[in-house]
């Protein structure tokens, strides 16, 4: 399959709209569950707090895995991801009550050679940064 | 304390086959609530022209946890101390329902920033034919005291 974006259609600036995602314990349970990292800082809050965190955080997989699927959705076609990167900033605090909300937009920083462009993501909760240097690499048609 | 710099370069033998499954795919696509066709329905995946379902594009960290790199306690990592710092993956193609797949790590880089360990682990996640699907590059920061 292909990408449903046509790389003629962006260009270096083109801003891909910022989408929402919460995120609740019973999310980081299942994430848990689902890629085997039952590292306790992501569930018990007492552990998390005797290691010195705010509270429970989600997995950074989880976070980065969110940015992924707001690309994935943009492109149309999850194989068009080439290169995905990010470094976590600041962890994703996810209290029992309420939960967390993750915000998350992109720009086309670069266009490359072969149908390919960098898409520089910017992820926050609770008004922090989350992710930084997150880039994407995909594919377009 | 510091994790030991002898590991520096140090590349691990290969992990046992790990068999990528429609089942794990759906599974993990549910628990980051990604509800895309491509990840659930083969149909769907063959009319995009994949031989079967194919994962997101984080799945390969499932595969790639339990590195052997990490479970060697001269390297001397506290783990209840441990958070992410960076992570990146570079593909071949889409990790995919069906592959039977190897993960072969090495330690690239410890190193101090300031109170905290810094480790970076970069992982070639092959086919057992030797297909390369994917390279990971994983570094974990280790909080100090």
């Amino acid at each position: 399959m292909t990408a449903q974006v046509k790389y003629a259609d962006v260009e270096v600036g083109t801003e891909i709209p910022e989408r929402t995602f919460k995120i609740d314990r019973a999310n980081l349970v299942m994430y848990a569950g689902a890629s085997g990292d039952f590292n306790p800082i992501h569930w018990r809050e007492s552990f998390a707090k005797a290691v010195g965190l705010p509270d429970v955080i989600a997995h950074g997989m989880y976070t980065m895995a969110q940015a992924g699927r707001f690309v994935t959705d943009w492109a149309g076609d999850p194989g068009a991801v080439v290169d995905y990167g990010v470094r976590f900033s600041a962890p994703v605090v996810v209290p029992d009550d309420g939960g967390a909300t993750l915000q998350i937009s992109g720009k086309v920083e670069e266009k490359l050679d072969d149908n390919k462009v960098v898409v520089a993501l910017t992820a926050r909760a609770a008004d922090q940064k989350v992710l930084t240097r997150a880039k994407a690499v995909v594919r377009l048609a | 304390m510091a994790i030991n710099r002898d590991f520096i370069g140090r590349t691990f033998p290969p992990t046992e086959p790990y068999e990528v499954s429609r089942v794990k795919i759906r599974e993990f696509a549910d628990a980051i609530g990604d509800p895309n066709p491509l990840y659930r329905d083969a149909e769907a995946a063959k009319a995009a022209g994949y031989p079967d379902v194919i994962a997101p594009p984080t799945f390969p960290i499932v595969v790639s946890l339990g590195n052997p790199a990490l479970a060697d306690p001269e390297l001397g990592i506290n783990f209840s101390m441990v958070v992410h710092g960076e992570q990146r993956f570079a593909y071949t193609r889409p990790m995919r329902a069906g592959d039977v797949v190897t993960c072969t790590s090495t330690i690239t880089e410890i190193k101090s920033i300031g109170n905290n360990e810094k480790l970076t682990v970069e992982t070639d996640i092959k086919t057992v034919e030797g297909e390369l699907i994917c390279k990971t590059y994983n570094t974990l920061v280790e909080r100090g005291a």
